[in-house]
């Protein structure tokens, strides 16, 4: 089969089984995009502005664990997708972006929307290519697909010039079915030696913790990591990368751990005598202050990435491996060893655990005549049944949708967690209802947040992805501002905005559903409502207590055990607890 | 402490950049670093002098592991090696010093390259600490210019790297 280098990287994807590509054309795309126009099996999907694409294709990918494909021109297409590459970098999610460069005679002249992609994306990117012959065109495409999915994944960027997709030159075609290459070999299963120096650990732990996190996720490990929890019978704690990898309804799950995790998982992180990470990086977010991190604990940490182990908190027992194939062998050797984990010292420590608990560091005012975020993010659970695909922004609506909506399932929780990336959750939701599209999907957002790509609410009307936004607004960059008011004195410098849209005007002129909810009575019936429109999206304003602060809380520079608690409910004033 | 990463590289463009930027982007230095083909042409031998705790090595040779690029690495500090920097001196020379120098140059192993009435170039080999020593020995104000490759290494013995 012969075909020009536009259709080489389409049929690439075909032959990757894409099903969609999310992207905006341009100049350098022409030739892509007229090879696009010839045929139905890939499904474009055409965006308002190349930073929804790429967090589309993200959405796309965190929900269905396939990569997640972008096309984008050169110039200014490819550097406003940056944002969204380096978002999935710091969350490993595996995506390939394919942008237009100009074409190779003039690389380097300063033309017309020419920028060095390869260059500026290098330090975010897994690996990059500049396509420089069009006989390498589908070698470069599958392993852009290779590397991007394998190993601890992450995006892939491959720059073709205009001159390779010209359509007048034809070269054979023949996807590869496998590639190699040399220097890239990750592995996958876990030295034997260190899982059974780790098991040895864990049998004897008086105090044991299970940390987990993102990895679990990507590497579809969820069912070993119930099972090993079940049968070590320890308390479990997940990153905000990790929830749903363990059922939040689950008895042995103590709630997510870190700055604003719950009380009694930075208790028992701070108090135990072993930790197993799992699929977990030890994010500043997670640690805290480093040198007060877990004082007692003897670490085990897997990892398929070797350069995160030992990378801030120094670990015991290092296994470098995929995390499912990992637990299969750990668990295999618990059941075939003799000794038992200690029930009477389990016992004492799920003791301590439950009085930890009784604290109820997730309490709020229930009884206030404002609407309080939490609330809503409990009542969205029980109107979703706990069941939908929850996209968020960042700040703080991103907290409490991770501490109220208890996620049992992995791939529900859709967030940015590394780079925290606002803007993400309007275009997530469309490619996480592209990919499901019977399922419930909402963005929770705040009313900053939403407006950084809310032009992609035209993406959703135009491809009926019909979405619930859950608009918690409360007129302030709400995380900016709780940080000014603990930190700052309260000096609110620039973290509210005079002029905030009319929402539902907003929705409305857009082609959707807008619905304004100020009393905390109305919530429920207003959420029933708007999932009850199941082809409509529906922008749900909800005007919220406008002071309320995500609790509990490490404030930075503090230690697990040094959390902020709220005190009464409905201040803001808070204590420390002794 | 000082270490010396050997590194095989694939000899792609854009390779060297990859290792440049992963030093500043995640603040290691460096302190110098040669880069040239080897024997296969698709590979290239990179010779990085960098400095750091224990725990910043293991970081630098974990991170340089994950650049694709990267095909295989050893640090020279970990065993018996052998390190040679090459030096270029030019020197002002005039009747009086002419002999001195040329005599210095003879007691460093050094060589003589280029001879004008008023200028010398010697040429030296060795551990940057001769080389060094060299340039502390001469007159400074004679130093036209000075010119170093930066060190490059090799282990002693069987051991070596290539695939």
């Amino acid at each position: 089969m012969e075909l020009n280098g536009a259709q080489i990287v389409i049929q690439s994807l075909k032959d990757e089984g894409v099903e969609y590509i999310f992207g905006y054309p341009g100049g350098a795309v022409l030739h892509l995009y007229d090879a696009i126009f010839q045929q139905d099996d890939v499904k474009h999907i055409l965006v308002r502005h190349e930073q929804g694409a790429t967090h589309a294709a993200d959405g796309y990918a965190r929900a269905t664990g396939k990569p997640g494909v972008v096309l984008v021109t050169s110039g200014p297409g490819a550097t406003n997708a940056v944002t969204g590459i380096a978002t999935a970098y710091m969350d490993s999610i595996p995506m390939v972006i394919i942008s237009g460069q100009v074409p190779s005679p003039v690389i380097g002249s300063d033309a017309f929307q020419e920028v060095d992609m390869v260059g500026i994306t290098r330090p975010c990117v897994k690996h990059n290519f500049l396509v420089k012959d069009v006989t390498k065109l589908a070698e470069t495409m599958k392993k852009a697909f290779y590397v991007a999915t394998t190993g601890r994944p992450g995006p892939v960027v491959v720059d073709v010039p205009k001159d390779i997709t010209d359509p007048s030159i034809k070269v054979p075609y023949k996807y590869p079915k496998k590639v190699t290459i040399r220097s890239y070999n990750p592995a996958v299963t876990g030295h034997k030696g260190q899982i059974k120096k780790a098991v040895d650990l864990l049998l004897t732990a008086q105090k044991p913790i299970i940390y987990s996190g993102g990895g679990v996720v990507l590497g579809e490990a969820s069912k070993e990591l119930i099972e090993f929890t079940h049968t070590l019978g320890f308390p479990i704690t997940n990153t905000l990368m990790g929830l749903g990898a363990y059922p939040a309804t689950d008895k042995q799950f103590v709630g997510m751990l870190g700055m604003h995790g719950t009380y009694e998982a930075n208790m028992a992180m701070h108090e135990s005598d072993v930790i197993i990470a799992i699929g977990a990086r030890f994010d500043d977010r997670v640690t805290g202050k480093l040198d007060q991190f877990c004082p007692h604990a003897q670490i085990i940490h897997i990892d398929v990435d070797p350069a995160s182990i030992s990378k801030t908190v120094k670990v015991a027992i290092p296994i470098v491996g995929e995390v499912k194939p990992v637990l299969e062998q750990m668990l295999e050797m618990i059941r075939e060893s003799k000794k038992k984990p200690s029930k009477k010292a389990l016992e004492n420590w799920w003791n301590q655990i439950e009085q930890w608990r009784s604290v109820k560091c997730l309490e709020y005012d229930r009884e206030s005549r404002l609407i309080k975020p939490q609330y809503v993010i409990e009542q969205l659970y029980e109107v979703t049944k706990g069941d939908a695909y929850i996209t968020s922004d960042v700040g703080q609506h991103q907290m409490w949708a991770a501490q109220y909506y208890p996620f049992d399932k992995p791939r529900r929780w859709i967030n940015s967690g590394g780079l925290g990336t606002m803007g993400f959750g309007l275009p997530a939701a469309i490619g996480v209802k592209l990919a499901f599209p019977d399922s419930e999907v909402a963005c929770v957002t705040g009313d900053a947040s939403i407006q950084m790509c809310i032009q992609e609410l035209s993406t959703a009307l135009q491809y009926k992805t019909p979405i619930k936004i859950i608009n918690l607004n409360n007129s302030y960059m709400g995380m900016v501002r709780q940080w000014q008011e603990f930190s700052y004195e309260s000096r609110y410098s620039h973290s509210y905005m005079d002029t905030i849209p009319e929402f539902v005007k907003l929705a409305e002129a857009y082609g959707h559903v807008g619905m304004r909810i100020d009393k905390p009575e109305e919530v429920r019936p207003a959420l029933e409502e708007a999932f009850a429109m199941k082809d409509r999206t529906v922008f749900l304003d909800i005007l919220t207590d406008r002071t309320e602060n995500v609790y509990p809380m490490i404030e930075s520079g503090k230690g697990h055990h040094d959390m902020t608690l709220r005190v009464a409910s409905g201040t803001s004033t808070d204590r420390e607890l002794a | 402490m000082r270490h010396i990463i050997s590194i095989l590289i694939e000899n792609e463009s854009g390779a060297l950049s990859r290792v440049a930027g992963l030093f500043s982007a995640r603040g290691y230095n460096i302190e110098s670093l040669t880069v040239a083909p080897t024997e296969d042409p698709s590979l290239s031998r990179m010779t990085l002098v960098t400095r750091g705790s224990d725990d910043i090595i293991e970081q630098i040779t974990k991170q340089l592991n994950k650049l694709i690029d990267v095909v295989k690495l050893i640090d020279l500090a970990d065993s018996v090696h052998i390190e040679r920097e090459l030096m270029m001196v030019k020197v002002k020379t005039n009747e009086q010093t002419r002999e001195e120098i040329r005599g210095m140059a003879d007691i460093f192993r050094g060589k003589i390259i280029d001879v004008t009435p008023t200028t010398y170039v010697v040429e030296m080999t060795g551990p940057s600490s001769k080389l060094d020593a060299f340039i502390a020995a001469i007159d400074g104000d004679s130093i036209i210019e000075v010119v170093r490759s930066g060190p490059t290494g090799i282990s002693r013995g069987e051991k070596g790297l290539h695939l």
